[in-house]
């Protein structure tokens, strides 16, 4: 399968020496220019105030619909319940077939196997969480083993945690290394990166964890991974946007954004729908490049649906209660 | 004239209940409430009351969300529980009777002394209906008598979501007459208030905010009747809607709009002089919206030595 020039082959020529040391790397992240976060909340704030209506917003809502990860990640999931998941993920709405697939079902490990066999042949996805997911402890070997089950499982991608821990601490050399590790065990199954942004206290903070990595090689750059107070929001999600914008202006490589955790209304939704076509373009409005870390958020989009191509409000006894 | 003569008063923001809350419109919007043509008082009649909050189709897409959430938490309370609450509501009612007896003179163009009198009657029937809630199970509910070695039993359950369109002339006691009932059986209800006298309604939210009655229980709208009753008929997620207040042809809009989703619809009463308000209400209003589960049990009598029956 042919590569997209990004990913394993490892950073580009032209930022290939920042990765030398630690020492270079951090002398590298702690070069990037700070974020000035009253400004940046007060724009995310500002392109969420932008009205979408009619057939702009028939648009939105599809699209959203086809950037949806639909996911469960919780103790108490069942092959039972990744099989309905996988049902809705096939047809979001039964009562209206012209609702597109969502892109991928996102599901832990042991559960990957269930999920690809009831996708199969439908174009929907196997994303799987790796890597000790949700706290990213473990050791590199645990990580990469569990990596390569998710995959023997039939993951078509994979949604990895970095190590919190090491990057507050400052050795950024070692978190590249564990994902360009994961990088090389993932092969050819497109590779997220989870930050976890509500842990990582600053916006300068997720700016470097974004620039480390998209230079480890991943697909994706996402925000969170569900389970803390703090998920996906307009202001951390735009931090994730500039550094795409500006990777891909340094280097020429396309890398997707994936906020994840906390977005439950088709309003929120296209609210980072506009974030995204104002701040990386719309090159990333396509479900290859932005996605939305969601489950709940689905029903909300197809009562969205309804209203718009029936003219009444529509409630969560029409949609699918999961 | 003195100083003390000179103080201005304090005038009153009313404003929707929605979830427990009391927003202004969505919309921003605001209409003039005035007293009514018969209305006393110093500066006559027609005289401007107030400015009323004029709600758009969001406002009750928001109550039916606020609605909804709060049905389970108060249909699953005990029959008990939630006449103890309705009592509270009707204490409330009596401490604020001087608020209301003004209000409704104003809006009605009644003297005080009737006024009062509507009052005390809307606090009467509440506590009438809150009485009702542990014993409409009794009344409306059945143990059946079948052909088999089972239990029948019938009891009625809350409809969920009711929109009330209330009464366009009685502003308090047809009011009262009208939503006591919906919550007194577990329901929620999203009330459209008297379009020209919606100001004892906004009134009656704060005595229900502050009477233990959960946020989103009750939600009122003032404005335009026949602006935002055909949003809540054409609501998916409204499972039934009272149309008291609406005339016969908005009736029938509505009623049109509701049955695409087979609401339960409460048809305006046929009588042209009206309803009485005053009047013995009866169980009508209690039993309109509820259904009825029937539950078929073994006896558990059938045993080797064959049936009891």
């Amino acid at each position: 399968m042919p590569r997209i020039p990004t990913a394993a082959a490892g950073p580009p020529a032209s930022l290939a020496d920042v990765t030398a040391s630690d020492g270079a790397l951090r002398r590298f992240l702690h070069g990037l220019p700070g974020v000035d976060p009253v400004g940046l909340e007060a724009r995310a704030a500002a392109l969420g105030t932008r009205s979408i209506k009619t057939t702009a917003k028939a648009y939105a809502l599809d699209l959203a619909v086809s950037m949806i990860d639909l996911t469960t990640l919780e103790g108490a999931d069942t092959p039972g319940k990744v099989r309905s998941l996988c049902a809705k993920a096939r047809t979001p709405d039964p009562t209206d077939r012209t609702t597109p697939q969502v892109a991928a079902v996102c599901v832990y490990p042991d559960l990957a196997a269930t999920a690809a066999g009831a996708l199969a042949g439908s174009g929907v996805q196997v994303a799987s969480v790796a890597t000790a997911f949700p706290s990213g402890r473990a050791a590199l070997e645990v990580k990469l083993a569990d990596t390569r089950a998710a995959l023997a499982a039939g993951a078509d991608e994979i949604d990895m945690v970095i190590d919190r821990g090491a990057f507050l601490a400052g050795r950024y050399l070692e978190v590249y290394e564990q994902i360009r590790a994961v990088r090389e065990a993932a092969g050819t199954a497109r590779l997220k990166v989870i930050f976890e942004t509500g842990e990582l206290s600053t916006y300068d903070n997720i700016r470097r964890a974004s620039w480390l990595g998209m230079l480890a090689g991943a697909d994706f750059i996402k925000t969170s991974t569900g389970k803390v107070g703090v998920n996906a929001t307009p202001a951390n999600t735009l931090v994730l946007l500039e550094a795409v914008r500006d990777y891909r202006a340094a280097t020429g490589v396309q890398v997707g954004v994936k906020p994840a955790g906390g977005i439950r209304t088709a309003k929120d939704a296209v609210k980072f729908l506009v974030l995204v076509n104002e701040t990386a373009g719309d090159d990333w409005l396509d479900n290859r490049w932005f996605r939305f870390g969601a489950s709940s958020l689905l029903n909300d989009l197809l009562m969205q649906r309804q209203k718009l191509r029936t003219g009444r409000y529509s409630g969560p006894d029409y949609v699918t209660v999961d | 004239m003195s100083q003390a003569d000179a103080r201005l008063s304090v005038l009153k923001t009313y404003k929707l209940y929605v979830g427990g809350k009391f927003p202004r419109s969505e919309s921003g919007r605001v209409y003039e409430v005035t007293a009514a043509k018969s209305a006393g008082g110093a500066a006559g009649r027609g005289r401007w009351l107030a400015n009323a909050p004029r709600a758009s189709r969001k406002d009750a897409r928001d109550a039916v969300a606020a609605a909804r959430k709060a049905v389970a938490g108060w249909s699953g309370a005990t029959a008990y529980n939630r006449g103890q609450v309705l009592y509270r509501v009707a204490e409330m009612l009596q401490g604020r009777r001087e608020q209301y007896t003004a209000e409704v003179a104003d809006a009605e163009g009644l003297s005080k002394a009737k006024s009062a009198a509507q009052v005390d009657a809307a606090i009467d029937r509440w506590v009438w209906y809150a009485g009702w809630t542990d014993k409409v199970a009794q009344v409306a509910g059945a143990g059946n008598p079948v052909a088999g070695p089972y239990f029948n039993l019938s009891a009625p359950e809350p409809t969920g979501v009711v929109a009330v369109v209330a009464p366009q002339e009685s502003a308090l006691l047809g009011l009262v007459s009208v939503l006591a009932p919906v919550i007194a059986t577990g329901n929620a209800a999203v009330v459209v208030a008297a379009e020209e006298r919606p100001l004892p309604a906004l009134s009656l939210a704060e005595v229900l905010a502050t009477s233990d009655v959960p946020g989103g229980v009750v939600n009122v709208l003032s404005g335009r009747t026949a602006e935002i009753a055909p949003t809540l008929a054409a609501h998916q997620d409204v499972n039934a809607i009272d149309l008291t207040g609406a005339d016969a042809e908005l009736a029938r809009e509505l009623e049109v709009a509701a049955a695409d989703n087979l609401k339960r619809v409460l048809r305006p009463s046929a009588d042209p002089g009206g309803t009485d308000w005053t009047a013995d209400p009866g169980t009508g209003r209690l039993t309109a919206f509820l259904e009825t589960k029937t539950v078929w049990h073994p006896t558990g009598s059938l045993g080797v030595a064959g049936s009891a029956y």
